[in-house]
Formats: C-alpha cells, structure tokens, sequence
C-alpha cells in the first residue's frame, strides 16, 4: 500500500508538472481548474498517507486502521503494559515525516488564510475610510489614484474596485467589459481556488513546480473569468482593455516582480481576439470524472485495508 | 443620522483637511450633521484611535486628534496592495491584469495598435 500511494504521489508531481506546460488547458479553464485542485490534494494526502502506510504496516489493515491500533498501542504503553506491537526506528521515523507533513499542510493552510482574512480586513476598513462612489459606475468603489488597477476584494460581501486612472485610461465600452470579468470573479470565488496554491508558494517558495502551479491557476482563473465576461460584453473590448492595462505603466514594475505578465497579458488576448476551439465536450467530462476519480483514490487508499 | 462607516469617513476627511491636531469639540463643530451628539462624535475618535488611524495627544483635559498617516499614504497602501507589490502580507486580491514593463510593455503596445487599427 505505502507503494502504491507513493506511486501515486508522484504520478501527481509528474501530472502537475506536465501540466504547467501544457496549452490545452487554456481551452477549458474550469475543467483545468478542477484537475489543478484535485492533483494538489490526492498529492498532499498520498504523500502523507504513504509514510503513514509504511510505519504502519505492521499493523495490518491499512492506514487508518494502523492509526487507531497505533494510538490504542501508545496509550497501553503508556499505562504500563507495554507496546502491543514491537516497532523499528525506520517506521517510527516514517510515522513521525508523515504526521509531520500531514500537520505542516494543515498549518500553512490556515495560517495562509488567517492572513489573507487578516490583510483583506485591513483593505475594507481602509476602503471604507478612502474610497467614494462614482455615479458614472454604480456598485463599484474608486480609489483616488493616477495608476490603473481593476480588483476585486473578495470576501461575503466582495467590492469591485477601480482607480480613477482605469477610469480615464478606458473607454465606455472597455469599463463594461473590466467590470463583467471582475463580477465573474466575484461570483465564482476565484480567491478561495488560489488561496491554497498561494499558501503553498508562500510555504514553499523554492520549489519551482509549486511557484509554476500556482502562475498556472492564476492564469486559468483569470481566463474563466474572461469567458464569463465575453457573454456580458464585447471580446475584443475586453482584450484592448487589457493590452490597455498592460501599457499603463503607472507603477514602476519592483524588481523580478513581474515576469510571466506579459506573457499572460498575450495569452489571454489571443484567446479573446481568435478564440480557437473549446475543447470537445466529450473531453471536458472526461476530464471532469477524472479529477473526482482521482480526488477519491487517495481517501480511498487511506482506509483500503490491505 | 448617518450610518457609523459613515460617519468615520467624515471624521477622518475633517482631520486630513486640517493641518493642526483637533479636538473632539471642533471636529463636532465642523461635522456637516449638526444633530450629532458629542458623545457619539467621541465614540468615532475613540474607535478610530484604537484601530490606529488617529494618534491622540493630551491636551489640558481634551484629547488632540491628528490622521496617523496622510490620506495620500493610505492610498498609496491600497494601490501597492491592488497592484499586488506587498509581497507575503497579501490579501490575495483578483486583479484584472497588471502592468508590464519594458520590451513585454512593447509588444502589448504593439498588438494593441493592430487591434485598434483593424
């Protein structure tokens, strides 16, 4: 068992990392979204679960039968009776980078969304104090500043928010656009989808498949979001309020900040000018079964008893 | 009466208009909604201390209220945030695009002057 979840967790390194590369996904940013999450979660649990399954092997009866045999062993031994199974050092250090990395993705992913609850709170009460309504965009607040910036504060209550400098840089028709592609992140709460990709390059910041995975969601959210706005709005519209955004220049790009930008920026015209073929249904739900298939193995795994 | 959101709103735009530290009095005396009572009008300056956008310093028995930061830093804060330039602290925010810069800015330039043109 401990093999096959390894095999696994690294079939999901693999995945991932092909997938970063791949242009297809660019046809079918939903599907692709869904695929990028369940890689992310059958990887964490698989690699956790294969530790565990090799420390715990002697029990028999699968991870999280050997769980509770382990725990019923500790206690025992704990009152005096003594182990009930003999154990080696290889599988208590096994057992011990299992729980450990099992209650570091735990951490990292709470203390990651603490501080975005943390920062965004910040950024309301900030907004509350600074921004006014404009009567020419009603529903969206706007920021007093020359530079051109078009977010979306998520939360319950998610504001969309514009610098008054995205106000004079686009047209009419541009505005409209901006903001349709932002009430589509703000429908589909694209924020909690990066919200683990972003605690895990935060926690890992070094490894270049999970830096990667997160530049790949961004886009992909990103290019939902525009495939939402295009039935609102004119496609080629939103692509020049892009390319328009892009050249603003306001703000002096920090250094190494910005890199795959302006390759998303083109990417996500491209799509938007000459839309090449969506990906046949019949792929799409394909791709659909295999996410929920595969976000299942690794559960499953965990209590198979063999 | 206005709502408290409101009203701090106000009270923060009277204190970055004045250059001087105001007390509770005047700044009731400057609030457009003259029906405010000067309790409530405390209470704001209270909760604006306390979650630190006022410093306050003893002045006689009043206390002296003064913006912690101008109004052009809290934008500024804003806009590094909106323009995702803060780094760790992020509150994960979904942009619609950013800026780029140099020969990247150059091509965008490019592509939109072809779309423009056709």
């Amino acid at each position: 068992m401990a093999a096959v979840l390894a095999a696994l967790a690294m079939a999901c390194a693999v995945g991932a990392w092909r997938l970063t590369s791949a242009r297809w996904p660019w046809r079918a940013p939903r599907a692709a979204i869904l695929l990028w999450q369940s890689l992310g979660v059958t990887w964490g649990l698989a690699s956790v679960g294969a530790l565990l399954a090799y420390a715990l092997e002697p029990y028999g009866g699968g991870v999280v039968y050997g769980l509770r045999a382990f725990v019923q062993s500790a206690i025992s031994f704990g009152m005096g009776y003594g182990l009930l199974q003999p154990y080696d050092l290889p599988r208590v250090g096994a057992l011990a980078s299992g729980l450990t990395l099992l209650a570091l993705l735990i951490v990292v992913l709470l203390v990651a969304g603490f501080q975005t609850l943390r920062a965004r709170r910040r950024h309301r009460v900030l907004l509350s104090l600074i921004a006014h309504d404009d009567p020419g965009v009603p529903g969206v607040r706007v920021v007093d500043h020359p530079g051109a910036a078009a977010y979306c504060l998520p939360g319950l209550r998610s504001e969309v928010v514009v610098s008054a400098g995205t106000l004079t840089l686009l047209d009419r028709d541009e505005l409209t656009a901006v903001l349709a592609h932002e009430a589509a992140h703000v429908r589909e709460r694209h924020d909690l989808v990066l919200l683990p990709f972003t605690a895990l390059k935060w926690a890992l910041p070094w490894l270049s498949v999970v830096r990667n995975a997160h530049s790949s969601v961004a886009l992909l959210v990103e290019m939902a979001a525009d495939d939402r706005a295009r039935r609102y709005c004119s496609p080629r519209r939103l692509a020049t309020a892009l390319l328009r955004f892009g050249t603003a220049g306001a703000v002096p790009a920090p250094n190494g900040a910005i890199g795959a930008a302006g390759e998303h920026v083109m990417a996500r015209v491209n799509r938007l000018i000459k839309p090449g073929a969506v990906l046949p249904r019949r792929f799409r739900y394909s791709l659909i079964t295999f996410s929920v298939l595969l976000s299942a193995s690794a559960p499953l795994l965990w209590i198979y008893p063999g | 009466m206005k709502g408290l959101g409101e009203l701090e709103r106000s009270i923060m735009d009277i204190l970055w208009a004045h250059n001087a530290p105001l007390t509770a009095r005047e700044v009731g005396r400057l609030i457009a909604d003259r029906d405010l009572a000067p309790t409530t009008v405390m209470t704001v300056l209270d909760r604006l201390t306390r979650k630190g956008f006022l410093n306050r310093t003893r002045d006689g028995r009043a206390w002296r209220y003064k913006p912690g930061e101008s109004r052009d830093a809290y934008v500024a804060e804003l806009m590094l945030e909106a323009l995702d330039m803060t780094g760790d602290r992020s509150a994960a925010l979904t942009r619609f695009a950013q800026t780029v810069s140099g020969s990247e800015a150059e091509i965008l330039r490019k592509a939109l002057t072809e779309l423009e043109e056709e």
